[in-house]
């Protein structure tokens, strides 16, 4: 199985890097760009088989290590 | 005054704050590698500056989960002093030891420049031989010194006098929340700082201004 997870800044955190792609757009001609948010994805392949066991194990490593859960949100599909 | 420096791979100021805490509490800190699972009989652990794992995933994130950092967290808890610098103090943070987080500057750029701070808490085991509202230089060099937290933490930091070090008035150089250079845990043991001290203690390096911060260990 397979964890597809990402990893997004929580609303309010503040995100330049996402600011600055935001004017890079904008210096390329594209018009009606509004805000940009930069994030994270990650693919996690596991041996577990079990879905429910599979998505609690994702979330236990999310909250540990894959996301600081101070300032980012994330949010798991497994396939 | 027994210390240890903790190194991790990636980590280069280690050497600095190893010879500004022998250069002036007189005891040679003890050196400790990150696959240690325990840290030898101390007084103060110090997470030094650098760029531990290259800042993979998030700055101090992988640094934050070693073996040592078990054992620093667990010894914390029951009052070992700590201090980070820099990327210690990203990695003590990422551990959990102080609240918020370490994100990008707000302009983006990396900076390398002497800041000015303010001494806001003299209260503490590395301020205690400053006056409140001292202004001191002191260099700076990080792209990840944005300090931010929730409303509610930065209430209670204020609130609690736990703002140590503030960017004096115009000086901040990553947009960090109320010009936060550097806080410490609730009870006063765990003290963070993006600032490098250890830079600014001897003739050399230009200025001093540094040296009554360690020289306040002695008095701890």
């Amino acid at each position: 199985m397979k964890a597809k997870i990402k990893v997004t800044l929580k609303n309010g955190v503040l995100d330049p890097q996402g600011k600055a792609i935001e004017g890079a757009l904008g210096h390329l001609g594209f018009g009606g760009v509004g805000e940009v948010r930069q994030g994270k994805y990650f693919e996690i392949e596991l041996a577990e088989t079990d879905t429910a066991k599979a998505k609690e194990q994702v979330k236990a490593m999310c909250d540990k290590l894959i996301a600081n859960t101070v300032i980012e949100n994330y949010d798991i599909e497994l396939a | 005054m027994k210390s240890a420096v903790v190194v991790f791979p990636g980590i280069n100021r280690e050497r600095d704050m190893m010879l500004a805490l022998e250069s002036i509490t007189g005891v040679k800190p003890v050196s400790v590698w990150h696959t240690e699972t325990e840290l030898p009989k101390v007084d103060l652990v110090v997470v030094p500056g650098g760029f531990s794992y290259g800042d993979y995933l998030r700055c101090g994130a992988i640094a934050a989960r070693s073996p040592i950092m078990q054992d620093i967290r667990a010894k914390a808890a029951k009052g070992l002093k700590v201090l980070g610098v820099c990327n210690g103090f990203q990695i003590i943070t990422e551990a959990g030891l102080l609240p918020g987080a370490l994100v990008r500057n707000k302009d983006l750029r990396f900076v390398c420049r002497e800041v000015k701070l303010t001494v806001e808490n003299n209260q503490t085991f590395f301020t205690n031989r400053m006056k409140k509202g001292a202004v001191v230089s002191c260099p700076v060099a990080h792209g990840e010194g944005n300090y931010i937290c929730d409303t509610e933490t930065l209430k209670r930091l204020e609130g609690e006098n736990r703002v140590v070090f503030r960017y004096t008035h115009g000086t901040n150089p990553n947009g960090a929340l109320n010009d936060i250079a550097g806080i410490m845990n609730e009870a006063g043991t765990v003290i963070g700082m993006m600032p490098h001290p250890e830079n600014m203690i001897e003739p050399l390096h230009g200025k001093t201004d540094c040296r009554p911060l360690f020289e306040s260990l002695l008095a701890a």
